[in-house]
């Protein structure tokens, strides 16, 4: 009945970043039961060469030096390796590699010194990628699944640990009801157009649209499953009350992982279910698509709660928390923009340099956080920053840098990410969100600014201690918050080229 | 034939049932089982228009197994975690876990 | 063996590499691996200008360009036509220095093996050693002027570096090491400015700044009183047409000079106003000629170097005697073509060198430090060298050079070799009395507290003695030959040429190397003759053999250096060795260099005088005076002790520079810093007028409007943000449940504005 594909015609050659990732877990579970637990530094070694390969891979695609496999697609178009998969692909990895720098230090000093840790983060940083790169629903929610499962464990790494274990369960339980919620969207999607296949679903949309169908109301209902179910995964509001509890919880360089790759595999999937799957669910001919006015006031909601609350936050794991809570709202805008014909590329763009930009800067504040955290999870408040600046003066400009880029001052990345998704909700006539935008930004100046000012104006005791791989992870990420803010072609050069049409 | 109509309406309970069954219940195990009465509702509805829309292909059902599996996984570390709580405070009462907030 | 000549990059890479090693692996290596590392670094390097000189003369001298891999295009800017590639040139004269940098430089890191051990910072002294190899052999094997200037101006930072080695010993002298230098850094700049200036008009009038482009020669002229100079041009081409038939496209700056000299007439339009090529060659001759004094320790720039003795030993032997501060003269002779067309320049160079020899000579002599002599003496041969490239004696200058490095390395060496004997023997002695920590002061460096040494150390002490003989210019010893060659070529320039600069510098330099005769005479007196004058002394031992192996090295150079460029018409031993070999080598790159002949007369006349002034030395600084040295025999007569408190004092130039230098430009900063930046600028212009006249005006503005208006509205707004914020975080209760239930509630929500087109629809609305 079936002929096993073989694998040319699987064209595994241009899934080759995200396999060999894979695969390398999957190797480097059996080889870490060979590695004694005192020098578990080989497993973390061995996951950063791992991603390190990856991630020269993606680059490398990318550069369009070297074109892996043939054609875009993969495993019987199941897969898609365009351009949004490479630099997806680029930002996870490099999340993923700052992930491991981070945790490795505080692994070791907190006695959690286990390879298992890795392993997740890759498995994790492999559903990430799986996502940009999602070209059916079914991978959508595999891939969706294969990012959270891992997170679920880590976040509860920490075990015995109360708080730790509590967010494990509070993310876990959440996090499987709203997999409900997408699934069972995905399910009415696919009783309306008949297949899960994205190009196919495109397609059968317009008919169905056209046709007036009962289906209509079920690609209706199936849509807001799926928003939400995402939405659950970026932390947009409604969806979004884990967030504080679970980043407080879990261990900082957990979050630090976390914050960035949930946020770059959930809009991954944003872009390629409603820009590439759902563009054309359009109820009157010339106007957006259907879902656009939902997803630009889920936007609104999220930047004006997660802004405000952030305010009144005394521990810095909870104010960032509300802060990334924010941040989605923002490339929530860009989401929103795709709805308009014509700007699914350019929106898709926006999205990419934004979570670029984001990865750093979030992942390095969170760095510092991991510095300045006391073995027993405390030190965390804001007050513990008091006077950081003369203690350790280098760490404290790093979290400078972050802050500014979170604020989105110009010369820094967070600047580069806010101006090309303003640029693109003009672009799609949502005024109010942009303003709405503009306007949240300012307030966050606040919050992120008395960082600044406590860090550099307030007397205490602050104080961290940064370890070779740590140091190297938070300098990394601000070297590349203030590179990528300096030269901003670099961000744009390499979004230019993302387009979601499929290549005829 | 039963139609079509019919299984979506048993999905639809089933699927509110578990709904309820998470925001009702206060065993952390009792929200898991509710949850996979969701997945299953969706499982149903996927199988439910495989067979009446496109039986030649096998999409639907495949998605269902998939589904199957990953819910295993997710009761696998769902499982794991909850006994992990359960060996510290000697509780699976849900709302007894709220350290963290505000 | 065309292949050798692509190893040329290793030059730079071998001790880059050696350094790179020592920097990061140094303090894991231990003493013996890192100085394994050094010396195997400069060995190599040494093998690789060896090769190189193999290759040349294998081919027939031709000269090569070659590129560095990944850095071929350096400096590139289309748009301004600037091209400048990173590339190495091998040719007689680069090789000629490649050799003696890394020659001389090996025999020095397996010194300084020796010399340095048991120092805190060991691994790091290796490494700026090997940097400094790393940026002079950039300087001499650059095929342009931009990258003999990063060279220059990192061997001046390797120099700063290695001056100031021991910024922290205690009791002040860590201050005094590190204030020579920063004096080293700041007065090369001033010759660094005059350079860059120089390379600046040079890039101006060109438009680049390679010497050759590849596959150029140099075109020779017939230079006077060359002999047997055979043009070396493209093979096969008659000497006639070759300008004629001169490499079609853009040229290296030389042959361009050289082209645009024969033509004449030719203008460079600097812009605002036009000069012609002659006089633009000499502005830029001039300004070269500043950055050499700089570099090279001529008057007026000269006053850094005796300072620089601070530094460890091997660093004055390596850099600022044998090396570093010849840089000036080889980008001179490097220039030849530049510097011969300008006669105004010649003149000037000509008698800077001369007077710098005999003024240096003069302050030699009236030194108590063991180092000091021999800097001034260094300052005082760079300044024979000079003058020679002044009368346009460039091969001799280079001879000079060569011979230079050999026997003042060994002095030097042989110099640190007495210091460490002497300290050694003064922790022999003080550790025997058991007073270590009350130990008057004593400097191991002052010669009077020498004294019959040739016992101690007899090693060190004939291979001093030998370099000392080469130095005064005694035949057949290598500083006789090349010496001679300088003398007889300026005489030269004022008989044949009638030059007056000639005569002068004749006279000058004559005067000079007797001086040198009699310094270098007191000073082995002092050191190595009569009876020990202190304690340290008589327990004075001699050296390790990693330190005296190299000694007896350079003083076998120091003998047979000189046969390398023996004159024609010299008996014997130039059917020996054979004739001008080093200036026919050396001919094939410098255009002008021009073989000397040999005056009988004049030579003798040079052997005698210097062999009087060495037996005046011994009568005035004879057994009886050195057994009870309390002052200076010169200094004791009541007819020399004015002119010896001259010498002694450095003729006061120092105090020259702080008082109309130092002085006045430190008056003048505090000037501009107190008065017209604070006082005018501060406290006047920002303070009273813009900064009072604003806050006038604003606290117009501030009271009613700001505070009463803007303020309140913005404190309004904060708080009811605040109080919004306070009130949306109790939302956040900690339950799973109430966190699904929100799930639940957006779900719906967002189904809601979905479906609310359609809702709308149904309603008929």
């Amino acid at each position: 009945m079936f002929e096993v594909p073989s694998l040319s015609d699987l064209n595994v050659g241009a899934t080759l970043p995200v396999t060999l990732l894979a695969l390398g877990a999957c190797v480097l579970l059996v080889v870490d039961l060979f590695i004694p637990r005192e020098r578990k530094s080989i497993t973390a070694w061995l996951t950063a060469i791992g991603i390190g390969v990856s991630l020269v891979f993606s680059l490398l695609s990318l550069s369009g030096a070297v074109e892996f496999g043939s054609g875009e697609l993969a495993f019987s178009d199941m897969y898609r390796a365009d351009r949004l998969t490479d630099t997806i692909n680029v930002a996870a990895l490099i999340t993923a590699l700052l992930g491991v720098m981070v945790a490795y230090d505080y692994l070791e000093r907190t006695r959690l010194q286990r390879g298992e840790y890795y392993i997740l983060l890759m498995f994790s940083a492999a559903g990430a990628m799986l996502m940009g790169a999602a070209n059916d629903l079914v991978i959508v929610f595999i891939a969706l699944e294969l990012l959270s499962i891992p997170l679920y464990i880590l976040s509860g790494f920490r075990r015995p640990q109360e708080a730790s274990e509590e967010s494990a369960m509070k993310y876990f339980l959440l996090g499987a009801f709203a997999s409900g919620f997408l699934i069972y969207g995905i399910a009415l999607i696919y009783g309306a157009t008949g297949t899960t296949n994205l190009p196919e679903v495109w397609d059968a949309v317009a008919g169905v649209v056209a046709e007036d169908s009962a289906a209509k109301f079920l690609v209706m209902i199936g849509a807001g499953l799926v928003l939400a179910g995402l939405g659950f995964k970026v932390a947009a509001v409604p969806f979004h009350m884990w967030t504080p509890d679970v980043y407080q919880g879990a261990p900082t360089p957990v979050v630090a992982y976390m914050s960035v790759a949930a946020k770059i595999g959930g809009f991954a999937a944003l872009v390629r279910v409603f820009g590439m799957g759902l563009s054309t669910f359009v109820l009157e001919s010339g106007a957006p698509a259907a879902w656009q006015d939902t997803i630009w006031l889920v936007a609104v909601l999220t930047m004006l709660l997660g802004n405000v609350v952030a305010i009144v936050q005394s521990d810095l794991k909870r104010l960032l928390a509300y802060s990334t809570i924010a941040h989605a709202g923002y490339i929530l805008i860009a989401v929103a923009a795709a709805g308009t014909a014509g700007l699914e590329d350019t929106a898709a763009q926006a999205v990419v340099i934004y979570l670029i930009a984001y990865a750093f800067t979030n992942a390095g504040a969170f760095a510092v956080i991991t510095a300045m955290e006391k073995d027993d999870a405390s030190n965390t408040s804001l007050d513990a920053l008091r006077g950081l600046a003369s203690r350790c003066p280098w760490l404290a400009a790093a979290m400078a840098v972050f802050m500014l880029s979170l604020t989105g001052i110009p010369l820094t990345a967070g600047f580069v990410g806010k101006w090309f998704v303003f640029k693109v909700a003009l672009q799609a006539d949502l005024v109010a969100a942009a303003v709405v935008g503009v306007l949240t930004s300012a307030v966050s100046a606040y919050y992120y600014l008395r960082v600044v000012w406590m860090m550099y104006f307030e007397e205490g005791e602050g104080d961290a201690a940064t370890p070779p791989a740590l140091a190297w992870a938070i300098g990394v990420a601000a070297v590349g918050t203030l590179v990528l803010g300096a030269l901003p072609y670099l961000l744009s050069d390499m979004a230019r080229e993302i387009t979601l049409a499929f290549g005829g | 034939m039963v139609p079509l109509w019919m299984y979506l309406l048993v999905a639809a309970g089933l699927f509110s049932i578990g709904m309820y069954g998470v925001l009702a219940r206060r065993n952390a195990i009792a929200i898991l089982m509710s949850i996979e009465l969701m997945l299953n509702a969706a499982n149903i509805n996927l199988v439910a228009f495989w067979r009446y829309n496109q039986p030649a292909q096998v999409g639907g059902q495949v998605f269902a197994a998939f589904v199957f599996v990953v819910a295993a996984a997710e009761v696998a570390v769902g499982l794991a975690l909850i006994i992990n709580i359960y060996r510290q405070r000697r509780s699976v009462v849900a709302d007894d876990v709220d350290l963290l907030k505000w | 063996m065309e292949n050798f000549y692509n190893l040329v990059p290793l030059i730079v890479i071998i001790p880059a590499i050696g350094l790179l090693i020592n920097l990061f692996a140094g303090k894991y290596l231990g003493e013996k691996g890192v100085g394994i590392v050094a010396v195997g670094a400069s060995t190599g390097a040494f093998l690789v200008s060896v090769l190189l000189w193999i290759a040349l003369v294998d081919t027939g001298f031709e000269a090569a360009v070659v590129n560095m891999p990944l850095l071929d295009g350096w400096i590139r800017i289309p748009s301004a036509g600037v091209e400048i590639p990173w590339q190495f040139r091998v040719d007689t004269l680069s090789v000629t220095m490649m050799l003696v940098v890394t020659g001389v430089g090996t025999l020095i890191h397996l010194y300084a093996v020796g010399y340095m051990h048991g120092d805190e910072r060991f691994p790091r002294f290796f490494v700026y050693m090997n940097l400094f190899l790393v940026f002079m052999l950039t300087l001499v094997s650059g095929n342009n002027f931009l990258m003999m200037f990063v060279g220059w101006e990192g061997v001046g930072l390797c120099s700063y570096l290695l001056i100031g080695f021991w910024f922290d010993k205690p009791g002040g002298e860590g201050w005094r090491n590190s204030d020579a230098a920063r004096k080293a850094f700041i007065v090369n700049r001033v010759g660094d400015f005059g350079l860059v200036l120089g390379v600046l008009i040079t890039f101006w009038t060109f438009g680049t700044l390679d010497y050759y482009r590849p596959h150029e020669e140099p075109l020779h002229v017939a230079a006077h009183g060359a002999e047997e100079s055979a043009p070396v041009f493209a093979p096969d081409v008659p000497e006639a047409e070759a300008v004629e038939h001169a490499p079609s496209g853009p040229l290296g700056v030389f042959n361009q000079a050289h082209l645009w000299l024969e033509e004449g007439g030719h203008r460079v339009d600097f812009g605002l106003f036009s000069m012609s090529f002659e006089a633009t060659l000499t502005v830029i001759t001039l300004l070269f000629l500043l950055g050499a004094t700089g570099k090279s320790a001529q008057i007026p720039l000269f006053v850094w170097l005796p300072d620089a003795m601070a530094g460890p030993t091997p660093v004055s032997a390596l850099i600022h005697a044998a090396t570093m501060v010849t840089a000036g003269v080889y980008m001179m002779v490097r220039s030849n073509v530049f510097f011969h067309a300008s006669d105004t320049t010649s003149f000037v160079v000509t008698l800077i060198g001369a007077t710098t020899a005999l003024m240096a000579g003069f302050i030699a002599m009236g030194q108590w430090d063991i180092k000091k002599v021999l800097a001034y003496s260094t300052v005082s041969q760079l300044g024979f060298m000079v003058a020679a490239v002044g009368v346009g004696a460039y091969a001799a200058a280079m001879f000079h050079l060569v011979t230079h490095a050999f026997f003042k390395a060994l002095l030097f060496l042989g110099s640190g070799s007495v210091i460490h004997g002497v300290e050694h023997g003064h922790h022999h002695v003080a550790h025997a009395h058991g007073d270590e920590h009350h130990a008057e002061p004593f400097d191991p460096q002052d010669i009077r507290n020498m004294g019959g040494l040739r016992h101690r150390m007899p090693v060190t002490y004939w291979t001093y003695l030998i370099g000392m003989l080469a130095l005064a210019g005694v035949i057949p010893f290598a500083g006789f030959w090349s010496k001679d060659e300088i003398l007889l070529d300026t005489l030269k320039l004022g008989t044949e040429q009638g030059r007056l600069d000639g005569y002068v510098g004749f006279v000058l330099l004559l005067v000079a190397a007797v001086f040198t005769a009699f310094y270098m005479t007191r000073q082995v007196a002092l050191v190595f003759w009569g009876a020990p004058r202190t304690e340290a002394a008589a327990h004075a031992s001699e050296s390790s053999p990693t330190m005296t192996v190299p000694l007896v090295i350079l003083a076998v150079l120091s003998v047979i250096g000189g046969f390398m460029n023996i004159p024609d018409g010299f008996p014997v031993l130039g059917s020996l060795f054979g004739v001008h070999e080093l200036t026919s080598w050396l001919e094939h790159s410098v255009v002008y260099a021009h073989a000397g002949s040999f005056n009988f007369l004049l030579a003798t006349a040079a052997v005698l005088l210097a062999l009087a002034a060495i037996y005046a030395g011994r009568l005035v600084y004879n057994d009886r005076v050195l057994r009870t040295l309390r002052l200076d025999p010169l200094e004791a007569d009541p007819r020399t002790s004015r002119a010896f408190a001259l010498a002694n004092a450095k003729l006061y130039w120092d105090e020259f520079y702080f008082k109309y230098i130092v002085y006045p430009f430190r008056d003048a900063a505090h000037w501009l810093a107190d008065r017209l930046d604070w006082a005018f600028w501060h406290d006047f212009v920002h303070n009273e007028v813009i900064y009072g006249t604003f806050q006038r005006a604003t606290r117009v503005l501030t009271e009613p409007v700001d505070r009463g208006l803007i303020d309140r509205a913005f404190n309004a707004i904060g708080e009811a943000i605040r109080a919004a914020a306070a009130r949306l975080r109790t939302i956040q209760t900690g339950y799973v449940r109430t966190y699904a239930l929100s799930v639940l509630f957006g779900a719906l929500l967002v189904m809601f504005i979905i479906l609310l087109p359609v809702i709308r629809e149904l309603l008929g609305m």
